[in-house]
């Protein structure tokens, strides 16, 4: 399968302190790819790097490469409106704005411009879809988006994610603040959602990485220690540390 | 999703600029304005401004002008308000914070305490011309102008303590009760002492609103300041006499000099930099000792 | 001696309840202060009121102390154009102001800022009639004489020098409610692939809009109330408001001839008084309405 994303040499500094360290990885298209380990590993990170939201953060210096279909993400020519409309994001707790369901998806459809009615109703609906909510919310749409349930409210920041039709989804650990069914509901669509992007997940969760994901990377100290095959990650670690991490002897 | 858009490629986005360019202008105005009223000020007052300026009473027979009158009218009002509305403002506060427990009466004290900050002071001046001029008997005078500027001061007061009294940890309080301490000698001890800079920064801006008020004070208070206040200090605060905010308005305005309205505006505007600059070095000596701990 | 327990505990709770009562009693000093300016505000402004005529007095377009005339149609209009237009202008600018502190400046700038703004907020109104009279005044008669109109003060001088007054109020009060958003939903906005701008405009603005429709509300009773700045440069003739024309204010009305009227006259200024204070009392109750909206929001 095809690179999506190629990161190289990544390194990156808050201020003083060194977060990413030499960071190599390639990222596989249309397959789900785990990011685990300790909290403070740099997984959360690294995850930012690729659609560059550590931008916001005060400090913050980036060394290396990171290619996102043969294109380096930190060149200076790069509009990160773009790059981030191609390289959508799922954050730890759900985030919805304050208005209505429908309005939340139809966001970032007017933000690039796409305001024409039965468009925006279409690919709102399609995204709803998308996420796997649309039967629970078809009738209230006009209602305000943080009525819903927690789990509900993720799926509909996947579904607002979706409507600006991205190639990559990065997921913040999505199911850490939910439910064990809401967070089944958000596992099942991964698995859907793999056919047409392809998902770089953060878990702070080993069994739902290993449940859910092609490819596993193991991150310790801002090092990415172990990358390959969730299967063979799981069944024959490489590395000491990893064995360690995943028989739970630390973390 | 097969759009093989380039992440390089720049959107143009006219109505991004346009926003930028609104706020850096609207920004820039709002500094370019201070500046220019500073400098209006000084250039305008600083040469009217001498030690006989703020030393003498004016003169009518060598047509000298002095604005000592007022600035003694000033400190009276000063003294007097912050003596009256300082141990009530603050009793008032405690009150809410530490013995109200009727969420009703809670909700009328702070919804009055709001209304009264709302009150214009020209309101409070028909007001205190009504009660404190004519029903208590107490004339136009610079007491009637200290008790009409309790009222004026005491939201501010009331809300400014009640923020350091909640400033205050809850395991303060419950330490000195633990032992054995009464209320009362819990608050005195314990609870005044912690809220002390809060106290002190209501003071400072409670003189901040006295200094700068003169409608109310025109009508309860007089409006001019020809004379030193003369006879004892209950003659003296039972007579009339206008501040520098009042003294000023009868140069610029009724009288039509506007240089020395420009230089008493000097000494106002000297006055509101001192006070903003130490509520400031209080309240930065409070965050930095909580950075410490 | 023996200290017998029984009393110093009963001396200590007697300190206590008047420590108790004295508390009680600071607290209800603003009810009180409260209810007492309602009272002798009507009680001192509605017999004028009513000897004049409820009407003739609201409505009445002529204001003429020496015949009796007491019409403050005039000085109403003239307060809420005046109001308006310093709202109106002042609005943008105290956001724009708003959004560069919140989101803009770094923190060093911000600071710098936020000392001038509030340095704006502590200078006296009488201060801002000076400056008004002085820097203000003279290009609107320039404007006055370009049109051959005659040169006074006027409704656009008070206008504009209300704008500067209640710009420190929008802006502190903007930048409070701006601050207070998540900053969640700026992420999101950004993970979306919204620029700065549309974050802002679009999801953290609406987002804050019960603030800063609070902070309006706020500005326009202190621009309502303002009385010594507009007295200096109002022009203050009792007739109908013209933007280029003099101006008297509801409460410049009271202030003006509050030193030679009596009688009559004297009694219809605590109308105008009590006029004004109505409209304060709307606004209060409005402003504590929004704020309670926008509490049960979040």
């Amino acid at each position: 399968m095809a690179n999506k994303i190629i990161a190289k040499d990544l390194n990156l500094y808050y201020g003083a302190h060194h977060a990413l360290k030499n960071i190599s990885m390639d990222i596989k298209e249309n397959c789900v790819t785990g990011l685990i380990g300790p909290s403070g590993c740099g997984k959360s990170t690294f995850l930012k790097t690729l659609n560059r939201m550590n931008d916001t953060v005060p400090g913050v210096k980036v060394e290396g490469t990171v290619l996102l279909d043969g294109e380096e993400v930190y060149q200076k020519a790069v509009d990160v409106t773009q790059l981030r409309k191609k390289v959508g994001m799922v954050f730890q707790n759900p985030n919805p704005f304050p208005m209505s369901i429908y309005d939340n998806v139809a966001y970032g459809l007017r933000i690039h411009g796409i305001k024409k009615r039965i468009v925006v109703d279409e690919i709102v609906e399609k995204s709803l879809r998308g996420a796997a909510i649309w039967d629970e919310v078809k009738d209230r749409l006009k209602k305000p988006a943080l009525s819903l349930s927690g789990g509900q409210q993720q799926r509909l920041c996947i579904a607002r994610t979706l409507a600006v039709q991205p190639d990559v989804i990065l997921m913040d650990e999505p199911t850490s603040a939910l439910d064990p069914i809401s967070t089944m509901k958000i596992e099942e669509l991964m698995s859907e959602l793999k056919k047409d992007y392809t998902v770089v997940i953060v878990t702070h969760n080993m069994q739902q990485a290993a449940r859910i994901s092609d490819y596993t990377a193991f991150f310790l100290l801002g090092e990415l220690v172990e990358y390959g095959e969730t299967s063979q990650i799981f069944s024959m670690p490489q590395d000491k540390r990893t064995e360690d991490y995943i028989t739970g002897r630390f973390g | 999703m097969n759009q093989k858009k380039s992440i390089t490629e720049k959107r143009r986005r006219p109505a991004d600029k346009a926003a930028y360019v609104c706020i850096f202008l609207f920004t820039f105005l709002v500094v370019a304005m201070v500046i220019l009223f500073v400098a209006c000020i000084l250039y305008k007052g600083l040469p009217g401004l001498s030690l006989d300026f703020l030393t003498t009473a004016p003169n009518p027979i060598e047509q000298t002008i002095g604005i000592l009158p007022s600035i003694i009218n000033t400190a009276y009002m000063i003294l007097l308000a912050i003596l009256i509305a300082v141990p009530i403002g603050v009793g008032g506060a405690i009150y809410l914070c530490e013995y109200a427990k009727n969420k009703r009466l809670i909700r009328i004290i702070e919804f009055t305490t709001e209304t009264l900050s709302g009150i214009p002071s020209i309101i409070f001046g028909v007001f205190g011309y009504v009660f404190f001029c004519t029903l208590l008997n107490l004339k136009v005078s610079l007491l009637s102008g200290a008790l009409t500027l309790t009222i004026i001061v005491l939201p501010t007061i009331v809300r400014t303590t009640g923020e350091a009294l909640k400033a205050v940890p809850a395991s303060y309080r419950e330490a000195a009760m633990g032992i054995g301490a009464t209320k009362w000698y819990m608050i005195h001890t314990v609870l005044l002492p912690s809220a002390s800079r809060g106290i002190i920064t209501a003071v400072i801006l409670a003189i901040g609103r006295i200094i700068g008020e003169s409608a109310a004070l025109l009508l309860v208070a007089g409006g001019s300041a020809m004379y030193m206040p003369r006879g004892n200090f209950f003659e003296q605060i039972m007579g009339s006499g206008a501040t520098l905010s009042v003294e000023l308005y009868r140069y610029a305005y009724s009288r039509g000099e506007n240089e020395i309205g420009f230089s008493i505006a000097v000494v106002l505007l000297v006055i509101s930099v001192l006070l903003n600059v130490a509520v400031k070095g209080i309240n930065k000596k409070l965050g930095g000792e909580k950075n410490g701990k | 001696m023996e200290h017998s327990i029984l009393r110093s505990a009963k001396t200590k709770s007697a300190v206590e309840h008047v420590m108790h009562m004295l508390f009680v009693v600071c607290g209800l000093i603003a009810v009180v202060a409260v209810l007492f300016i309602s009272i002798y505000m009507v009680a001192s402004g509605g017999p004028a009121i009513a000897k004049i005529g409820v009407w003739e007095f609201l409505f009445g377009q002529i204001w003429n102390p020496e015949a009796g005339t007491f019409g403050i149609l005039p000085f109403i209009l003239s307060s809420i154009v005046a109001t308006a237009l310093a709202i109106f202008i002042a609005v943008p600018i105290g956001l724009g102001a708003a959004i560069f502190l919140t989101h803009i400046a770094d923190k060093k700038t911000g600071g710098v800022f936020l000392f001038i703004v509030e340095l704006l907020a502590s200078i006296p109104s009488v201060v801002y009639g000076l400056l008004g009279a002085m820097l203000v005044a003279p290009m609107i008669f320039k404007l006055q004489n370009m049109l051959s109109l005659s040169q006074s003060g006027s409704l656009l001088s008070a206008s504009i020098v209300l704008v500067i007054m209640i710009l420190p109020t929008i802006i502190s009060v903007s930048v409070s409610s701006i601050q207070s958003v998540p900053k969640a939903y700026n992420d999101a906005s950004l993970a979306l692939g919204a620029s700065k701008m549309q974050s802002i405009f679009k999801v953290i603005l609406p987002a804050a809009k019960s603030g800063i429709a609070a902070g309006i509300v706020l500005g326009v009773g202190r621009a309502i109330g303002e009385t010594m700045a507009v007295m200096m440069v109002a022009g203050n003739a009792a007739i109908m408001p013209s933007l280029l024309g003099p101006v008297r204010l509801l409460t410049v009305g009271i202030s003006l001839e509050w030193a030679y009227s009596s009688g009559l006259h004297r009694e219809a200024l605590y109308g105008i008084g009590l006029v004004l204070f109505v409209f304060i009392m709307i606004i209060n109750i409005l402003l504590s309405f929004i704020l309670k909206k926008g509490g049960k929001k979040s």
